[in-house]
């Protein structure tokens, strides 16, 4: 089946303050998006926002996989229905272990109807399976005994958050600069990693603002973002340029959308 | 519901409390005399610090019978089925109570032919005398309250562990305490290891009834002899309308050990002390405690790790969640006499404040005598954080699965000290029944 992810004319608001100002982005199952802009545009908003965070209220437009409309969903819904994010700041959860949580969330994703209090996948099944996707990502199995991104370095979150998309198999993944905070070994690593679990495979919208990994996930748009809306869409040539030349030529385009990302910084800057 | 005298904690009522009971005159003249005192007594009022926090305007025990041995009609399956630790344990021996009534005591033979004694503390005050006068509220102060008086005035029921010399119980013995609904427990627990014994003990308070109301006016004794090793496990699941008042205290002598975990999930209103008494070189305490309240729960905790002797640990840990309306209290001390050199204590409390409107009041305290000592304590107090809710939830958890993996993270490291699965199974379970769905 092929799925598609629609986002239409999206208006977010933090507070009382306008962060997206409508957003239009269709990602169908198999392509490759990458989403840049500069900082404090309104990437990890949009992805929040898609994810049902509930500071982030929506304003106006329309979000829709397939046919479901994703804004009525619950955040837990949206997981189940095939939606992943990995976080630029992943949450830690003391004394919570990462084997068990990931045991809960990969039997909620794998049977969304399933009900509370119903079994999880059986445990020597589970560990199994977990075991060879961690060795697959080169991971100690000593990792899935720690808690919950709890202490974890940033390099070792991002990982974790790959071992999650790994997991849950997602129809669409967005990915939210997992390639920060990582060495350059890591970086390769992890650029791999998620060209051979995600890469064609499921929907991905990749944020990022280094090359290395789109040049393993080759993306066939490239969004710029800027003032909260997607001002320019490309091909791969366009994450090029913007890795070689910066936002200037995207700044001067788009005096408006620069005028406001200019005042979203401002603000934060006195908030 | 099942108590049908209708004496009280009144003069008359005490009267025919002792009248009921064919008891040795030693004992006779200690409830007297400990009744003499209660009388002489008010009750605490909120100026008095350990109730500064505590309001007990509510509690009116006269609406409480005092324990009688009139039988009850619950049938003893309908008490085995309150419990909640036994669960695919092998005991050595156990206790039933039923409204301070014992409906079942048992110990194995091999452990009776080692001059184990295990079993209702009222029958060992015949058979046992000379061993229960010695010790029968030689730890605890009976004039600490009001309530302390009372508890032992009408104690009832009640249990006994006594492990002689060097005789090492292998496997746990269990206490099941229940309460029926609108029922008085006056249970007094005493453990007396000697030198060189061993045991684990597991004691649950539980209910019929969840939302009947109820009372426990309780002590606990525990004496450890030196290089004795108690493991000592207490689940508190009162129903929610029941008032809980307790004297709860250990002496541990030289290079004994006491682990001593609580959990205190049940009650209306629980006021209790605990005090672990370090009086021989070399003795080591280590005491946990969860609590988890909800709805309009009162939980108070006094403790106390008292250092009389030089070369001592206590360690101290309590962890508290506290959702809905719900309070706990915790006002801990760190005691250290000046002959008590080289003492290492440690003593924190964590809380994890579930609602807007639930509260956690943590009061940690030293008072140091000593000079070559090393104390620490520490208290933290956090809400549930909605960033870990959201994440979680991206994931595929529900609000209320994710809340409560939350809550059982919090309470993971007191669950880590705890080495016997049913105790682990039971509170992680009590803990997950607990948690409810916010918004
Ligand atoms: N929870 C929040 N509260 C207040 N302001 C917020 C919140 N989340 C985002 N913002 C503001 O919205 C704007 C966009 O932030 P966002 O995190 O989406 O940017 P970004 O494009 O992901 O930036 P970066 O490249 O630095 O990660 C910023 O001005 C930011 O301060
Ligand atoms: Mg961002």
């Amino acid at each position: 089946m092929n799925h598609i992810l629609k986002i239409e004319d999206l208006h977010v608001t933090v507070g009382d303050k306008p962060i997206l100002r409508g957003v239009n982005l269709t990602i169908q199952h198999g392509e490759t998006h990458a989403l840049m802009g500069p900082n404090g545009s309104g990437k990890s908003t949009l992805g929040l926002a898609i994810m049902g965070h509930p500071g982030y209220e929506i304003t106006g437009g329309k979000i829709h996989l397939n046919d479901q409309d994703v804004l009525e969903m619950e955040a837990d819904e949206r997981a189940r229905a095939g939606i992943f994010l990995a976080f630029q700041r992943p949450m830690a959860i003391p004394g919570v272990k990462m084997a068990d949580f990931l045991r809960h969330a990969t039997t909620n994703i794998r049977r969304p109807d399933r009900k509370e209090g119903e079994e999880l996948i059986p445990m020597r099944e589970f560990r199994k399976e977990l075991k060879d996707r961690m060795a697959h990502l080169r991971m100690d199995v000593e990792f899935a005994r720690r808690y919950v991104n709890d202490g974890f370095s940033g390099g070792e979150m991002k990982r974790a958050e790959i071992l999650q998309l790994a997991m849950l198999q997602p129809k669409f993944a967005i990915l939210d600069e997992t390639d920060s905070g990582l060495d350059a070994d890591a970086v390769r690593l992890a650029s791999e990693s998620i060209a051979e679990i995600g890469h064609q495979k499921m929907g991905l919208l990749i944020i990022t603002h280094h090359d290395k990994l789109l040049e393993h996930n080759p993306p066939q748009f490239t969004h710029v973002m800027l003032g909260g809306r997607i001002v320019e869409t490309g091909g791969p040539e366009l994450a090029d340029e913007l890795h070689e030349n910066g936002y200037d030529r995207i700044r001067k385009t788009y005096p408006e959308a620069e005028a406001a990302n200019q005042e979203m910084l401002a603000e934060e800057a006195t908030a | 519901m099942t108590t049908t005298t209708l004496s009280t904690f009144d003069a008359a009522g005490f009267e025919s409390f002792l009248q009921e009971r064919q008891e040795p005159q030693w004992l006779k003249e200690m409830r007297q005399q400990a009744w003499n005192q209660a009388e002489a007594m008010q009750w605490p009022e909120r100026r008095h610090e350990e109730w500064l926090r505590t309001d007990i305007r509510m509690f009116q025990i006269n609406r409480f019978g005092i324990p009688s041995s009139v039988a009850s009609d619950v049938e003893p399956e309908q008490v085995a089925e309150a419990h909640q630790l036994r669960a695919g344990v092998e005991t050595a021996g156990q206790i039933e109570t039923l409204d301070s009534q014992i409906v079942n005591a048992s110990l194995k033979e091999t452990w009776k032919e080692r001059g184990v004694l295990f079993g209702s503390l009222e029958d060992h005050c015949e058979s046992q005398a000379d061993l229960v006068r010695e010790y029968l509220f030689s730890v605890t102060n009976t004039e600490h309250d009001k309530f302390a008086a009372l508890h032992a005035a009408t104690w009832a029921g009640g249990q006994i562990l006594y492990v002689p010399r060097g005789v090492v119980i292998d496997e746990p013995l269990h206490i099941g305490s229940v309460l029926s609904g609108g029922g008085t427990d006056t249970t007094h627990t005493l453990v007396i290891l000697e030198e060189g014994a061993e045991a684990t003990l597991l004691h649950e308070c539980n209910c019929l009834d969840p939302s009947a109301s109820g009372l426990h006016l309780g002590g606990i004794e525990i004496i450890q002899k030196p290089n004795s090793h108690l493991r000592y496990v207490n689940l508190q699941e009162w129903g929610h309308k029941t008032f809980n008042f307790a004297m709860q205290k250990a002496t541990v002598d030289r290079d004994a050990t006491l682990q001593w975990t609580l959990a205190a999930m049940g009650s209306q209103l629980t006021k209790v002390n605990q005090s672990v008494d370090l009086v021989g070189p070399g003795a080591n305490s280590q005491v946990n405690g969860v609590m988890f309240t909800e709805a309009r729960q009162h939980i108070a905790y006094h403790t106390l790790q008292h250092h009389k002797a030089p070369n001592c640990r206590s360690d101290f840990l309590y962890k508290s969640a506290q959702q809905d309306n719900s309070r706990t209290v915790w006002r801990g001390m760190i005691k250290v006499d000046p002959e008590a050199q080289k003492t290492d204590g440690y003593q924190r409390n964590d809380n994890l404040v579930l609602s807007s409107n639930a509260r956690a009041d943590s009061i940690p305290g030293l008072e140091i005598e000593a000079d070559d000592v090393r104390c620490t304590h520490g208290s933290t107090t956090a809400k549930v954080d909605e960033e870990q809710i959201f994440y979680a939830r991206c994931r595929g958890f529900t609000r209320k699965e994710a809340t409560r993996m939350i809550v059982s993270g919090f309470f993971q490291q007191i669950f880590d000290r705890i080495t016997i699965d049913s105790v682990r199974d039971a509170l992680g379970d009590a803990i997950a029944r607990q948690v409810r769905e916010y918004d």
